[in-house]
């Protein structure tokens, strides 16, 4: 008889957890499908610029990645449900979530290796920092707005990414301590590429920058540095479009 | 009505007329400031269709009782003046951002939102002057005369006041002259006091009490500027305004700046400290400490742009647009024998001179170094001096540039005549260097390469390919124009000066293609492969039309260099939208587009459509006057005085050696004559009758306007270089009679609906408040393609179609006669 009361009264706390339950389950299952869906939508995209990528498909490895990290718990509240568009996304200070098919080819275009270490310059939501993350053995990441910069450490530790150190402060002279690196991905605003960056790249290295504006990627500047260590540039336009056909 | 308050009443017009344009160029300022250029022109010629929808209320309120003069009169003009303010306070509030537009849907909702807002004080201003135009239709001339040199006055006004104080302030000032241009119409109509002074006093409380978190330019997080402030420990620390610009000074001592665009990548010094210099909180430049030691500015000599020093030491130089001085130094670094610096905005060239000179280090004090508050063309037209280098700074900021949001801007430094000028003032073997960004595509640096070849051409010099060099590193490009031929000991200097700093060679006499794209790698060799094309001749037409770009070089008369925007190209970058080929887009001139597109639908929809509905008012007979004709010649004139306006600003422009003195010289001018063409059309009417009066005006203005556009250019060469005083006078003198022929056939047509369908004046009234905002527009997109000449003879032309459909029931009479 007291079993029976005990399961009357705990009845409806037992349905709101199996509730709960369940309803984290179908979230975690939207968001799962919305990544693949946008994983589909890169790979795509990367088929239409194949031209410039020089290639017709991504290293699986960094779609992978794409379809692991959780976009959605790296933009802000209000963008929610803008999470999983292919879009850039404002997460606040001035400062941008870039693009899915933008982060998906700048990691493939730094050829990572498990056992690389990459250092990023501009933080933001670390969200980069995440695929990174999943790519890689070490990631260090500098960020000089603070409160992004906290926010974002904070984040990749409630996430579990034990493998990135975020730091804040002033990127243009890297991370010494943690040199050299065998990436480096730049996404903070600089009039030039920084001379002590370029050093702090492994001979063999590569180094990506975004120009443009912060919701468009306007070309991506590959760097990399033979065993002689001479930089080679090279401007990478993200999408397809020849300015001259005909006869050229 | 006695004299004296018919006066009052006509000053009452002229203030809120004044108002209303002083209100419309201080938004273009706030909006350039808080937003970018060619959003405020968007912005701001989308709210005028307050005109046009002012038209539509008071013909809808005709004859109503709150639509009494008395009384809707002074509350409008009141309106005016509390709008104002609070509008744009609540407007630039709107978290609306640009950059957004093509990605999320919300911002067009914000963008909506921002229109509704703006639009509200034109619309009251413009009750106000319709109000009036339909109260007293035996004074239609002078009305409109009032309206037309309030207006004039209002745009010198402004201006003025903008070099006195910050935007923000005269925005309170124009807010206060809504409300007194209200109280003076209270005064004229012999109001009791006891009813109108209270509740004035209480309204010109708002703007003087309203907090400054309300009218401070609430800058967009995106911008340069606020994007700068997130730095930690950057601020600002000095900011001065004019109506050139809102300059401010960053500090930033705990990160440095470090800005030293085009860097090599084998630099190994980092630039000293610098202050950033920002203007209406972009486009960053800056003010480099410099201590006397020249090794601090090596990093000067690891640019594109310091190639022309090592082809040749440097003798003499010519610096266009040094702003604070970043050229000066590098010429300083290669020890030039002389330094002229021409900069167009003086608060700069002050704060170098006096608050930043000893940290600058006096370079603008410097016994070797002139420095010359002009515009680049204005200077050398003044000028007999020849110089060894002519070294054009890099102008305008990568974001920007490479966003097309120059594509409006008319520039008059990089067109044929001005690169041909250019030529004429170098020594023989002088060096002509210009830097540009390197956009992706390459557009900036092939077009200023086919200009350096039309300019080549057209000044009799038949081997362009023997004159040019052009090198590029990953982010600036500079294009050397040789006043002779390259020899073969400055090809050297120049291969070992790109090789040694990873800079690539696009172009020099005699390269071959195996030398090209090597340290900067593209897809394809594009400078190269384009530079042969250009100089191929019969090949260069076929490169033009192929290139998905225009890269037709840019003249006086179409002075648009920036603008590259192709039809052909358009569907293939909108099906390139998704994978970020938005970049690809040539935003300004979309804008541009997207705007007319607006301004048309919007006219149609909440202007015409409705006012062609509205019935005529009984006992007017329905035949008076035909609704087409009424509609065909408001139309007209709307559209061809705003062409002929700003034809006549652009042609000014390099006149009177600066678009800002132009725009304003110009546009008052032209408004104050035509308000005396205004007030003096009734006694014209009087004398010659409607149809005389017309014809006349209209031929004098088309017989004008063509002596001009023969005769202009000639004869501003020659008084080019007479004082700045003389120019101006000149200019007024050459506006007058334009103004003055403009200003009669618009009082012309009203008066005589005044006495034959006098409910038809506010529909008139919208009908050309409509035009007018299309005609901004259409100016631009029709001067783009067919230069500013084409324009004034369609302005004629429309002129000539207004004074056909003069819209009185004399043809009708004559009709019936026959009938």
């Amino acid at each position: 008889m007291k079993s029976k009361i005990l399961l009357q009264a705990t009845m409806p706390l037992l349905l709101a957890i199996l509730f709960a339950f369940v309803a984290a389950a179908q979230e975690a299952d939207q968001y799962r499908q919305a990544r693949e869906q946008l994983v589909r939508a890169i790979e795509a995209d990367v088929r239409a610029t194949s031209l410039y990528l020089d290639k017709e498909q991504l290293n699986p490895r960094v779609l992978d990645a794409m379809r692991k990290v959780p976009r959605h718990e790296f933009v802000p509240q209000e963008q929610l449900s803008a999470a999983y568009e292919n879009r850039p996304l404002p997460i606040g200070y001035g400062q941008t979530i870039s693009q899915p098919y933008i982060v998906a080819i700048m990691t493939d275009l730094l050829k990572l290796d498990a056992d690389d270490r990459v250092l990023e310059v501009g933080t933001g939501s670390a969200y980069q920092a995440a695929i990174l993350a999943e790519l890689v053995d070490r990631v260090y990441s500098v960020e000089i707005i603070e409160p992004l910069g906290v926010q974002a450490g904070k984040r990749l530790q409630r996430l579990e990414y034990a493998n990135v150190q975020t730091r804040v402060g002033d990127g243009y002279y890297g991370w010494e301590e943690q040199a050299p690196f065998d990436a480096i991905i730049v996404t903070a605003a600089s009039s030039h590429i920084p001379p002590p960056l370029l050093k702090q790249l492994k001979p063999g290295g590569r180094m990506i920058i975004p120009v443009g504006s912060r919701f468009l990627a306007q070309q991506l500047v590959l760097i990399t540095k033979d065993q002689d260590e001479r930089s080679i540039t090279q401007q990478i336009m993200p999408v397809r479009f020849v300015p001259l056909t005909g006869t050229h | 009505m006695t004299d004296h308050s018919d006066r009052t009443l006509r000053y009452s017009i002229a203030l809120v007329s004044g108002a209303a344009l002083a209100y419309e160029i201080l938004l273009m300022r706030l909006f350039s400031i808080i937003q970018w250029h060619h959003f405020a022109y968007m912005i701001i010629s989308l709210t005028l269709l307050g005109y046009g929808a002012s038209g539509t209320f008071l013909a809808l309120g005709w004859g109503k009782r709150w639509m009494r003069f008395r009384f809707a009169y002074p509350l409008h003009l009141t309106l005016f003046g509390l709008s104002a303010i609070l509008c744009y306070g609540i407007a630039q509030r709107i978290p609306f951002n640009p950059q957004e537009l093509l990605w999320n849907p919300g911002q067009w909702l914000n963008l909506l939102l921002v229109y509704l807002l703006l639009v509200l004080p034109f619309f009251f201003a413009a009750n106000g002057i319709g109000l009036a135009l339909a109260h007293y239709t035996k004074q239609i001339g002078r009305i409109y005369a009032a309206d037309l040199m309030g207006a004039g006055l209002g745009s010198i006004g402004v201006v003025l006041l903008l070099f006195g104080v910050f935007p923000d302030t005269a925005l309170r000032i124009i807010a206060l002259l809504g409300i007194g241009a209200a109280a003076l119409g209270c005064l004229a109509l012999r109001l009791k006091p006891r009813r109108w002074l209270a509740p004035l006093i209480v309204a010109a409380g708002l703007p003087l009490l309203l907090p400054h978190s309300w009218t401070d330019p609430a800058i967009s997080p995106y911008k340069g500027l606020s994007q700068t402030l997130r730095v930690p420990g950057a601020r600002i620390i000095e900011q001065h305004s004019s109506p050139l610009g809102l300059v401010s000074i960053v500090a930033s001592p705990v990160t440095p700046l470090r800005h030293a665009p085009g860097l090599s990548l084998n630099a190994v010094s980092e630039p000293p400290a610098q202050l950033g210099l920002f203007t209406d909180a972009d486009g960053m430049t800056v003010i480099t400490r410099w201590q006397g030691d020249r090794s601090e500015l090596a990093y000067l000599d690891m640019m594109t742009s310091a190639l022309p020093y090592h082809l040749h030491p440097a003798g003499d130089v010519l610096i266009l647009g040094a702003g604070p001085g970043a050229e000066v130094l590098q010429a300083r670094y290669h020890q030039a024998r002389s330094i002229d610096a021409v900069e167009l905005n003086p608060q700069i060239v002050r704060l170098i001179q006096r608050s930043y000179a000893e940290f600058a280090g006096n370079i603008y004090h410097d016994e070797r170094t002139w420095v010359h508050v002009k515009d680049a063309r204005g200077f050398l037209a003044g000028s007999a001096r020849r110089y060894d280098l002519i070294q054009m700074a890099l102008l305008d900021s990568f974001g920007a540039s490479s966003a097309g949001l120059y594509a409006l801007s008319e520039n008059y430094l990089y067109t044929v005549e001005a690169l041909q000028t250019y030529l004429r003032h170098l020594n023989p073997d002088g060096y002509l260097a210009m830097t540009r960004w390197i956009g992706m595509p390459p557009r900036d640096n092939l077009k200023l390469f086919a200009t350096a070849v039309a300019a080549l051409k057209r000044s009799g010099l038949d081997h362009p390919e023997r004159q040019l060099a052009l090198i590029r590193g990953w982010q600036t490009g500079t294009l050397i124009v040789k006043n002779g031929s390259f020899t073969n000991k400055e090809i050297a200097a120049l291969k070992k000066f790109s090789r040694e700093r990873s800079f690539d060679t696009a172009y020099y006499p005699g390269i071959e293609e195996t030398e090209v794209n090597r340290f900067n790698r593209m897809q394809r060799p594009y400078f190269y492969r384009a530079a042969q094309a250009l100089l191929a001749g019969n090949r260069a037409a076929d490169f033009l039309q192929q290139y998905k770009f225009n890269l037709q070089p840019a003249t006086d008369d179409r002075p648009y260099f920036s603008h590259f925007f192709k039809w052909e190209a358009l569907a293939e970058i909108l099906a390139l939208r998704g994978q970020g080929g938005t970049s690809l887009l040539e935003s300004g001139y979309l804008v541009l587009i997207a705007t007319l597109a607006q301004a048309i639908l919007a006219s149609i929809i909440l202007i015409l459509l409705p006012l062609w509905f509205i019935r005529s008012r009984a006992g007017e007979s329905r035949q008076a006057v035909s609704r087409w004709r009424v509609f065909v010649y408001f139309m007209a004139l709307g559209l061809a005085f705003l062409f002929i306006e700003i034809a006549f600003i652009q042609k000014f422009i390099l006149f009177l050696h600066h678009p800002l003195y132009a725009l304003t010289i110009v546009l008052s001018a032209l408004l104050i004559f035509s308000g005396l063409g205004s007030a003096y059309s009734q006694r014209l009417q009087t004398i010659l009758g409607n149809h005389r009066t017309l014809i006349g005006a209209v031929l004098g203005l088309t017989g004008i306007s063509l002596i001009y556009l023969v005769s202009l250019g000639p004869l501003f060469q020659a008084s080019m270089g007479l004082p700045d005083r003389v120019r101006i006078a000149i200019a007024i003198v050459l506006v007058a009679p334009v103004g003055f022929f403009m200003g009669i056939p618009f009082p012309l047509a009203l008066s005589v609906l005044g006495r034959q369908a006098p409910s038809l004046i506010p529909w008139a009234w919208g009908i050309n408040g409509c035009a007018s905002v299309v005609s901004a527009i259409l100016a631009t997109l029709f001067a783009i393609q067919f230069g500013f000449n084409a324009l004034v003879l369609l302005a004629l032309a429309l002129y000539g179609v207004a004074a056909l459909s003069f819209p009185d029931n004399r043809g009708e009479q004559i009709r019936r006669k026959e009938a």
